[in-house]
């Protein structure tokens, strides 16, 4: 055996590179969105010809091919403040508001394109009109418009206000894009920002409180009343009105970044809803706003905002038979084999069982592919998956991909050449062996491989049996392709 | 409700309103200091939710800031004579560096009194100001246990028969019980509930009203604005 002598300075150096290793994983912002981000005021993502669009304030937009790394898109035909955008029919209607002269007087004008795609011959904004104004008198600001096509009957709905006086909505023709009449109802208030969802029987309305606009001195929050009616009244958890300032939380400030505001909902179908927003601050990008995008999960009735994936060691559970993934060797207990009725066995073995050493479990180990299965969880080691984020290998709509290895070791879960799941000696980055995890509105995930993802292919982790797991269609009504990733 | 509408086209109805405090006043005889026991006279009752609907509020006075301690500094300084006691009048009037400012009797129709209403109609700054309001709340009996909740936009501290009871800070909207005092006991007959908001830029308004025991609106108490007389 070879053995290798380290120099002092050799290890004073390798302990300088593992800080600085260290230094790199804790600054760098491991899962916020990737690329040029920076944007006030988001519209609503658009997805057109293959590519995500947003629009923001001062005419900024953002284009992203595949949601998670975004570049600097084309200014449209009119700059102003929050736009919201909207696919209706063939087109694409964005509403754009000003406050011409000085707040609270405000117009909001409409444009359209047939598509927002500039490489497309359909590119190219008409100028569709003022489709509301306010005098500066009536007690509304009316900005920050918010487009809500109703799936209900197909009537579209536009809301808008800020913090002077009220949040109103108005009709539109879903065939013009311009009013349908001068009618208006009031629905909250002390808000802005706001827009209108509709989820199982109910209408949403999300509006933004607080103030914006102050860096990390700003309390920007996203709340939600509902209503069974579009008009309102919209009420929150507690019974209070938004009218009356009532709201239910959806997201505040957490983690690096401060002062969420402007939703916009993406529904990818399937049982996943994902929101995005901008936070007014994101300390790891000096506190300037930038674009997000977050799960979107339901309970009891109410919307309630998914965090990003946290890359960390996790066990993971079929939410259908209970039992974890692991690798297919034999498992030792956690502190060593002993026989059945050993003396002491129900008083212990005295002290503490330290966790299982994958190191030493491993070596016996076979050295190449390893099948999959399930098993009842029993905290050792070929249970235990770590999930980490893989840089430059592209992402979906609000994250990037994952890969999933044995906690401790290289050993990658992937899809074989018989399409069947097996563990692999070592990462190569191949599509294989990248991972989308997607959170579904309960709050379990779904956990698709790239290439499935990249393809628009429907296909992800399925559990056949208890001790089984697979690779199937997707269905939003079973739960053998919903999994939890619970600390192991 | 005070609206920029209806103060713009009927701009004798805040004044007429006014008229009639003050020939109210009149007749009653000039305010003292200090309140004592006695018939009372245009008595309301909060709304249904328990919103005090009436006040009196001064025209507003500079001010800047909205931290905590921007708005204490504020709030404790002295602009004019007796301003942590004195229970005014409508058009009761004070001088604040060098500005005459008016104590105005509102009513409003709305759970919350819209100061940037307020102040655009007697064409005062909306801006960077601070209001002082003081209405009487009057008990039949002593009411203990009982909490103040209130609602500014922006910041605002609160007073209860001369002690700081609330302090809310920073950039806000006005939300229903926003900031809730500790318990404290309202006496039978007068107590006096003044609190100082301070804004930054645009809307400004407050809302205000006392829970019971069980976080509930408290009824069963009257609010006067206006004189008091020995």
């Amino acid at each position: 055996m070879n053995t290798i002598y380290y120099t002092q300075s050799f290890r004073f150096f390798r302990l300088i590179m593992f800080l600085m290793g260290f230094a790199l994983i804790w600054a760098s912002p491991a899962l916020a969105l990737d690329g040029q981000i920076q944007i006030h005021d988001p519209s609503t993502i658009m997805l057109c010809n293959g590519k995500y669009y947003t629009y923001g304030t001062g005419g900024s937009s953002l284009v992203s091919d595949d949601g998670w790394t975004w570049r600097r898109g084309v200014t449209p035909s009119r700059r102003g403040m929050a736009p919201d955008v909207i696919h209706v029919g063939d087109r694409y209607y964005m509403y754009i508001s000003s406050n011409p002269g000085g707040q609270p007087h405000s117009q909001v004008i409409m444009i359209s394109s047939k598509s927002l795609d500039l490489e497309s011959h359909d590119y190219g904004w008409e100028d569709g009109g003022i489709v509301n104004s306010t005098d500066g008198v009536e007690f509304c600001n009316g900005i920050d418009p918010g487009l809500f096509l109703d799936p209900t009957d197909g009537k579209l709905w536009m809301t808008f206000g800020s913090y002077f006086g009220y949040i109103r909505v108005v009709e539109l023709d879903p065939k013009t894009g311009k009013r349908s009449d001068d009618k208006f109802t009031n629905i909250a208030i002390n808000c802005e920002a706001s827009t209108v969802i509709y989820h199982e029987g109910w209408y949403y309305l999300l509006a933004t409180h607080g103030s914006c606009c102050r860096g990390a001195d700003s309390g920007y929050n996203i709340r939600v009343g509902r209503s069974k009616k579009l008009t309102g009244p919209y009420v929150d958890h507690t019974g209070l009105d938004m009218i009356l300032g009532g709201g239910k939380l959806l997201i505040g400030s957490g983690g690096r970044v401060i002062g969420p505001g402007h939703f916009g909902l993406l529904d990818l179908g399937d049982g996943v809803q994902k929101f995005s927003c901008h936070f007014e601050a994101d300390l790891d990008r000096g506190g300037s706003s930038v674009l997000d995008i977050r799960p979107l999960l339901w309970k009891d009735g109410w919307p309630i905002a998914g965090d990003n994936f946290k890359e960390g060691t996790y066990e993971i559970e079929s939410v259908r038979t209970g039992t974890a993934l692991e690798l297919a060797v034999e498992g030792v207990p956690v502190g060593g084999r002993r026989s059945r009725g050993a003396r002491r066995m129900f008083a212990g073995q005295g002290g503490v069982i330290p966790p299982q050493d994958v190191a030493e479990v491993s070596s016996n180990w076979p050295a190449g592919n390893i099948g999959i299965r399930m098993a009842n969880y029993m905290c050792q080691a070929q249970q235990k998956w770590a999930v980490t984020p893989v840089t430059n290998a592209g992402g979906y709509l609000g994250s990037t991909y994952f890969k999933i290895t044995i906690a401790g070791t290289d050993r990658v879960l992937a899809v074989g050449e018989d399409g069947e799941l097996v563990a692999v000696p070592a990462f190569t980055g191949g599509h294989e062996q990248l991972w989308r995890l997607d959170q579904l509105t309960d709050g379990t995930w779904r956990i698709m491989p790239k290439f499935a993802s990249t393809a628009n292919e429907s296909l992800v982790l399925s559990a056949i049996g208890s001790s089984f797991a697979t690779l199937a269609k997707f269905d939003p009504t079973s739960d053998k392709q919903r999994w939890l990733f619970k600390t192991p | 409700m005070i609206t920029l509408r209806n103060i713009q086209n009927k701009p004798a109805f805040v004044i007429m309103v006014g008229l009639v405090f003050l020939t109210m006043s009149a007749v009653a005889g000039c305010a003292g200091h200090g309140l004592e026991p006695r018939t009372a006279y245009n008595e309301k009752t909060p709304n249904a939710d328990g919103f005090i609907q009436h006040w009196l509020i001064l025209e507003p006075i500079s001010a800047n800031g909205l931290t905590d301690s921007a708005v204490q500094t504020a709030v404790k300084r002295e602009y004019f004579p007796d301003q942590f006691t004195v229970i005014p009048h409508d058009g009761d009037k004070v001088t604040v560096n060098d500005e005459e400012l008016t104590w105005h009797a509102v009513e409003t129709n709305e759970y919350n009194v819209n100061l940037y209403y307020f102040a655009y109609g007697y064409g005062k700054r909306t801006s960077n100001v601070l209001f002082w309001a003081v209405t009487i709340v009057n008990c039949p009996k002593e009411m203990p246990g009982v909490r103040l909740a209130i609602g500014s936009n922006a910041a605002s501290v609160w007073w209860v028969n001369g002690k700081e009871v609330i302090g809310i800070y920073g950039d806000r909207q006005t939300i229903i019980d926003d900031g809730v005092s500790k318990r404290l006991t309202l006496k039978k007959g007068p107590n006096v509930v003044r609190c100082a908001i301070v804004n930054g830029g645009g809307a400004t308004d407050f809302c205000a009203r006392f829970l019971d025991a069980d976080d509930k609106p408290l009824k069963g108490f009257t609010v006067r604005v206006g004189d008091t007389r020995k």
